[in-house]
C-alpha cells in the first residue's frame, strides 16, 4: 500500500534532524496561523500564486531561493563546524551517513534551489521591463515553471524529515548512485526533485529564448537589447541546449535504478564514465547559466552608478556569444583524471583557458566603464568591485586546474572547493546580491537600506577569503573534499580559521536579514517615487515604481542603447500625449499549482515506489492539464479608462514628493541636475 | 571608511601571499619527494605567476578606478559618452591572448611529459604495483612477488613504479599527494600512473573521489625503502599467515570495513588483478553484484565459460591481457593502450 514507505522512514533517532523538523513545524504552523488570522489566505491564492505576472513569479523565485539559502547555508556550517572538530582521530559530531547527506544537500540546493532561481528570479522580473515587453512570450507557462520548481525544492524538504536524502556528492556519480550501492530512497528524492524542477528550468530557457528574440519592443534591435538581457538569452540559449541532457542522463539512471538496466553500472556493459561525461556536458555549461547573467547585472550596475556609457558594448556582447559557444566544449576538464589520452586532455585544457579570453575582457571592460566615470559607491558597486577582485582570482585558480598536468595533483582536492566557490560566491552570489539591492525597488517601490547592505558586502566578502583561502593551503597539504574526518592534526588549524569564515559570512547573511527588515520599516523613507531612483539607463527604470502590472503604459521606443539615459539627455519635456489605448494582458491561472502539486505527488509516490498513488498524480497532472488546454478563457483587455486612472494617480504622486532631492545625489560631475531641472 | 575599506582589502592580499608562502613550507604538493610531482610543482607555479601579469594588474585598477573615480572626486575627469577606444581594445584582447597562448603551449607539452600512461625514463627496472580499490580500503598486489597487502605500499627508492589501478566497487581514485599525479579508480577498467620517489620516508596516500561513507578512512601508506630494506619488507609480507585466493579470500576482503588495518598476504592467487578486472566483464559468479550471464560485448566466450579457471589460465599466457587491451578500446580509453605497449 505505501511501498518501501513506513513508519521507520521518520529519523526520530536523530536528534539534530528531530530539532530541525520541529523548528521548521512551529515557524510553518505560525506562517499558516498568521495568513489564516489575518485573512490572507485569498490575498495569497489570488494575487501571488495563481499569477502571471512575470514580476511577481520573480519576487516568489528570490523568496523561496533565500529561504532555501539559509537550508543550504546551514548545511554549510554543520559541514565546516564538523571539519574543524573531526582532526586526527576525533569522530567530530555529525557520523558519516549524516555528514554525507548534508555535503551532497548542500551542493544540490545552492545549485539547483539557491543560485538557479535568483538567476531565473532576477531576469524573470528584469528582462521583459528591459526589452519594453508587458509580459514573457508564455506567461501560464512562467507560472508553471516556477511551480514545477517551487515543488521540487519542497519534495528536498521532506527528504529531511521523511526518509533521507541522496548521500553521493550533488552530481551522483554512478555506480556509487546505483541500485546496488545506494539502495535507500535518497538518490531517488534527488532523481525526482532535479527532474520536476529541470522541466521547470527548460520550460524557461524556451520561454525567455522567445520572449527576448521576438517580444522586444518597436526599435530594439538586438545590438541594442541592454547587456542584461543579452546575458540572460545567452543563458537561456545554454538552458535549452543543456537541461535536456541533464534529463536524459538522469532518466537513465533511473532505469538503471527502477528497472534493474546496466547503462552506468560496473557489470553488464555499464559505463560509469558515461555518466559522468553525460553529466558535466549539462553541468559546464551549467556553470555559465549562473554566471552569465550575473555579469549582466555588473554591467548594469558598473554603467549606472558610474554615469557613463558601458565600455566596449559591442566586445561584451560577442565575448558573452564566444563564452556561451565554449562551454560546451570544455566539459571534460572536470576529470582529467579518467586517464584519457594527453592529446585528449591537451584539448580540453587548452579550449577551458581559451574561455578565459573574453572573461578576462569583460573584467577590463567593466574597469574601462569606471575609468572616467563618476562612481557613487553605493553597495551595488561594492559588491561589484568586491567581484572583479575575487572572480579574477577564482579565474586564476580556474585556469590553474585547466592544466591537465596540474590538475592531476589539485583534483579532487580542497583546492576545487576553494575555487567553485571563490567564482561562485564572487560572481554569482555577489552578482546576485548586487542585482536584489539595485533592482529591488522595481519590484517593491522602495530602495533597501544601504548601510546594512554595505555591512553585509564586508562581512561576504571578508568572510569568503577567511573561509575559503585556508582551502587553497589545506590542497597543498594534501587534503581533498568530502572528509567526514582526518587523521593529521596540522590541518586543524586551517579547518578551524575556514570555520570562522564561514561565521562571518553567516553574520552577512544576518545582515541581509535585517537590510530586509529594516528596509521595509522605512519603506515609506525610502520609497522611490519616480521610478527611477538611481538615475537609470535603460527602459525598467522609466516606468513606475512598482511598475504596473501592464509595466508599460505606452510601450517604448527605442533608438539607441542606453536609450532611457539619451531620452532623459535629449529633453526635459514631457513628450507628446499619445492616448492610451487597451491592453491585452493575461489572465491568472490555476493550472500552474495544480498541475506541480499533482507532480510533487507523482514525485513522493516513485521515491517510496507506491506506484497507485504516481498513478493518481499522474492523472491529475493530465487532467488538470487538458483542462487548461481547453480554456478559452485565458485573457482581457485593461480599458484605456482603468490605464489612465492608473498613470494618473502615479503622476500626482511624484508631483506630491519632494522634488529637491539633496543635490549630491541627482547631481552628476557634468554639473546637471536632472530632477531639479525637470521639476523647475 | 573607504581609505578603511582600501587597506582591508590590501589585507586580504597580504593573507593570501601569507597563505601560500606558508603553504610553500611545509605541503605535500609543494615539497613533492618524486620527479613527476616536481615538474608539476613547477608547472602550478609557472601557470600561477604567468596569470599574475594580468591578475595584479586588475586588482591594482580596480582599487585604482573605484577610488579615482568616486563620485565625491571633483578632480577626477568624466566623461559620460567615452565607451571606446580601439587602442584599449587591442591591448586588453592582445594581453590576455598572449598570456593564453604561452599557457596554451605549456598545457600541451605537459600533458605528453606528464601524461599519467607515460612511462618514466630511468634506468632502474620498473616495478609494477596493481592498486585495487575496494569498499573503504586499498589491495596492493605485486604480480612478481606473488605477495598483495592492505592499506600499505612499499616500493624501492629511485625505481620507476607502474601502477595499475583498477576497482572492486565504486569509483575512487588513486593518490599520493608527495610523489605526483592520481588517477581514477574504475570497476572493469585497467588504468595506470607512473610514480617515482626520489627520497626515502613514508608518505600519505588515499582515494580523493567520494566512495560513500567509509570513504575518509580510505588511506593507506607509502613505504620507501632502500633495495634491501625493500626486500625485507617483501619477506615480512611473505611471512604472514594469510593467503589471499580468488574469489574467496577476495570476496571476503572485499566485503565493506572501515578504516581497515593493514595486512599482508603471503601468497595470492595467480592473476589476480586479471580476475578482478574480468570479473566485471564476464559478470560471473564471483562478481560483486547478481549473477549475470556474460555481456554480449565479448566475442571471446572462452572467458566466459569457465570463470574460475580464467585465472589459472591468464597466469600463463597473454589472453586476458588482450581482453583488457580490447576493453578498453571499446570504452574509449585510448592511451592506456598506448601506454600499454
Amino acid at each position: 500500500m505505501f511501498g518501501k514507505l513506513s513508519l521507520e522512514s521518520i529519523p526520530y533517532h536523530e536528534p539534530i534532524i528531530m530539532v530541525v523538523a520541529a523548528f521548521m513545524a512551529i515557524g510553518g504552523i505560525a506562517l499558516l496561523g498568521a495568513l489564516t488570522y489575518y485573512r490572507k489566505w485569498g490575498w495569497l491564492w489570488n494575487e501571488w500564486f495563481t499569477s502571471v505576472d512575470h514580476k511577481k513569479l520573480g519576487i516568489m523565485y528570490f523568496i523561496v531561493a533565500l529561504v532555501m539559502l539559509l537550508r543550504g547555508f546551514s548545511d554549510a556550517i554543520m559541514m565546516r563546524t564538523q571539519q574543524a572538530m573531526a582532526a586526527g582521530g576525533a569522530a567530530g559530531y555529525l557520523p558519516p551517513e549524516h555528514y554525507d547527506q548534508i555535503f551532497t544537500a548542500h551542493g544540490v540546493i545552492m545549485i539547483f534551489f539557491v543560485a538557479m532561481p535568483m538567476v531565473i528570479g532576477l531576469m524573470n522580473l528584469v528582462v521583459p521591463l528591459q526589452i519594453g515587453a508587458r509580459d514573457v512570450a508564455f506567461p501560464f507557462l512562467n507560472n508553471l515553471s516556477f511551480w514545477l520548481f517551487a515543488v521540487a525544492a519542497i519534495l528536498v524538504n521532506i527528504s529531511l524529515v521523511v526518509g533521507e536524502f541522496a548521500k553521493t556528492g550533488w552530481l551522483a556519480y554512478a555506480p556509487l548512485s546505483g541500485i546496488e550501492f545506494s539502495p535507500g530512497v535518497g538518490v531517488d528524492y534527488w532523481i525526482w526533485a532535479l527532474q520536476i524542477s529541470g522541466i521547470g528550468t527548460t520550460l524557461t530557457g524556451i520561454n525567455f529564448f522567445v520572449t527576448i528574440l521576438k517580444m522586444r519592443t518597436k526599435g530594439m534591435t538586438m545590438f541594442r537589447m541592454p547587456i542584461f538581457t543579452w546575458t540572460s538569452l545567452c543563458a537561456n540559449v545554454l538552458i535549452i541546449a543543456s537541461f535536456p541532457i541533464l534529463t536524459a542522463t538522469i532518466a537513465l539512471l533511473t532505469l538503471d535504478r527502477y528497472f534493474g538496466m546496466h547503462f552506468f553500472t560496473n557489470d553488464f556493459g555499464g559505463n560509469m564514465m558515461m555518466y559522468v561525461n553525460l553529466i558535466w556536458a549539462w553541468g559546464h555549461p551549467e556553470v555559465y547559466i549562473l554566471i552569465l547573467p550575473a555579469f549582466g547585472v555588473f554591467s548594469e550596475v558598473i554603467s549606472t552608478f558610474a554615469r557613463k556609457r558601458l565600455f566596449g558594448y559591442m566586445t561584451m556582447v560577442w565575448a558573452t556569444i564566444a563564452i556561451t559557444l565554449l562551454s560546451f566544449i570544455v566539459w571534460l576538464h572536470h576529470f582529467f583524471t579518467m586517464g584519457a589520452g594527453a592529446n585528449v586532455n591537451a584539448f580540453f585544457g587548452i579550449m577551458t583557458m581559451i574561455i578565459a579570453i573574453p572573461t578576462g575582457v569583460k573584467v577590463f571592460n567593466w574597469l574601462f566603464t569606471m575609468f572616467r566615470g563618476s562612481l557613487e559607491l553605493t553597495s551595488p558597486v561594492l559588491w561589484t568591485l568586491g567581484f572583479i577582485i575575487t572572480f579574477t582570482l577564482g579565474g586564476m585558480t580556474g585556469v590553474m586546474l585547466a592544466v591537465p598536468a596540474a590538475n592531476f595533483v589539485l583534483h579532487n582536492s580542497l583546492f576545487v572547493i576553494a575555487h567553485f566557490h571563490n567564482v561562485i560566491i564572487g560572481g554569482v552570489v555577489f552578482g546576485m546580491m548586487a542585482g536584489l539591492t539595485f533592482w529591488f525597488p522595481k519590484a517593491f517601490g522602495f530602495t533597501l537600506s544601504e548601510k546594512w547592505g554595505k555591512r553585509s558586502f564586508w562581512c561576504w566578502f571578508i568572510g569568503f577569503y577567511v573561509a575559503f583561502m585556508p582551502l587553497y593551503v589545506l590542497a597543498f597539504f594534501g587534503a581533498v573534499r568530502r572528509m567526514q574526518s582526518y587523521a593529521n592534526p596540522e590541518w586543524q588549524p586551517w579547518m578551524i580559521l575556514a570555520w570562522v569564515g564561514a561565521v562571518i559570512i553567516m553574520m552577512g547573511i544576518a545582515c541581509t536579514v535585517i537590510q530586509f527588515w529594516v528596509s521595509i520599516r522605512d519603506r515609506k523613507l525610502n520609497a522611490d517615487v519616480t521610478g527611477d531612483p538611481w538615475d537609470g539607463r535603460t527602459l525598467e527604470w522609466s516606468t513606475s515604481s512598482p511598475a504596473p502590472f501592464y509595466n508599460f503604459a505606452r510601450l517604448p521606443e527605442v533608438g539607441d542603447i542606453d536609450s532611457f539615459w539619451s531620452q532623459k539627455e535629449r529633453s526635459n519635456e514631457e513628450l507628446e500625449e499619445a492616448p492610451y489605448t487597451d491592453i491585452h494582458m493575461p489572465r491568472n491561472t490555476v493550472a500552474g499549482p495544480v498541475i506541480s502539486f499533482f507532480a510533487l505527488i507523482i514525485g513522493f509516490a516513485l521515491v517510496w515506489h507506491i506506484w497507485w498513488l504516481a498513478g493518481v498524480g499522474a492523472i491529475g497532472v493530465f487532467v488538470s492539464f487538458m483542462a487548461r488546454v481547453f480554456n478559452d478563457d485565458i485573457d482581457y483587455y485593461v480599458s484605456a479608462e482603468e490605464v489612465e486612472r492608473i498613470e494618473r494617480a502615479h503622476q500626482q504622486r511624484v508631483k506630491n514628493s519632494d522634488p529637491y532631492k539633496p543635490s549630491s545625489e541627482v547631481e552628476g560631475r557634468d554639473g546637471k541636475q536632472r530632477y531639479v531641472e525637470v521639476n523647475a | 571608511m573607504q581609505r578603511r575599506s582600501l587597506w582591508r582589502r590590501r589585507g586580504t592580499l597580504v593573507l593570501l601571499a601569507l597563505c601560500l608562502f606558508l603553504a610553500g613550507c611545509s605541503s605535500a604538493l609543494l615539497d613533492p619527494k618524486g620527479q613527476v610531482g616536481a615538474e608539476q610543482r613547477t608547472l602550478i607555479l609557472t601557470a600561477f605567476g604567468l596569470m599574475l601579469i594580468v591578475v595584479i594588474p586588475v586588482i591594482v585598477m580596480t582599487l585604482l578606478f573605484g577610488w579615482r573615480y568616486r563620485r565625491s572626486n571633483s578632480g577626477a575627469k568624466y566623461l559620460p559618452d567615452w565607451a571606446h577606444s580601439n587602442a584599449i581594445e587591442a591591448v586588453i584582447w592582445i594581453v590576455p591572448c598572449a598570456i593564453i597562448a604561452v599557457l596554451a603551449l605549456l598545457t600541451y607539452k605537459t600533458s605528453h611529459s606528464l601524461d599519467p600512461h607515460k612511462p618514466l625514463e630511468s634506468d632502474v627496472e620498473p616495478i609494477e604495483i596493481q592498486a585495487v580499490s575496494l569498499d573503504w580500503k586499498w589491495l596492493f598486489i605485486y604480480p612478481e612477488q606473488g605477495v598483495a597487502s592492505v592499506n600499505e605500499v612499499a616500493f624501492p627508492v629511485n625505481t620507476p613504479v607502474r601502477f595499475r589501478v583498477s576497482s572492486g566497487s565504486v569509483m575512487n581514485a588513486f593518490f599520493i599527494p608527495h610523489l605526483g599525479s592520481q588517477i581514477y579508480a574504475m570497476a572493469g577498467m585497467d588504468n595506470d600512473v607512473h610514480l617515482i620517489a626520489e627520497e626515502l620516508g613514508n608518505y600519505p596516500g588515499r582515494s580523493t573521489n567520494y566512495s560513500g561513507a567509509g570513504f575518509s578512512g580510505m588511506t593507506f601508506e607509502a613505504k620507501v625503502t632502500t633495495p634491501d630494506e625493500f626486500d625485507d619488507w617483501v619477506e615480512t609480507v611473505r611471512g604472514a599467515s594469510e593467503t589471499l585466493t580468488y574469489p574467496e579470500g577476495y570476496e571476503a576482503l572485499a566485503e565493506p570495513s572501515k578504516s581497515h588495518p593493514v595486512e599482508y598476504f603471503s601468497a595470492i592467487s595467480p592473476a589476480l588483478y586479471e580476475s578482478i578486472l574480468t570479473s566485471f566483464h564476464t559478470g560471473g559468479e564471483h562478481d560483486m553484484g547478481d549473477d549475470h550471464a556474460m555481456g554480449s560485448d565479448h566475442a571471446d566466450a572462452s572467458d566466459g565459460d569457465n570463470d574460475h579457471a580464467t585465472p589459472q589460465a591468464a597466469a600463463s599466457g597473454h589472453h586476458t591481457d588482450n581482453h583488457a587491451t580490447q576493453d578498453h578500446a571499446m570504452r574509449t580509453h585510448p592511451t592506456s593502450v598506448e601506454a600499454g605497449g
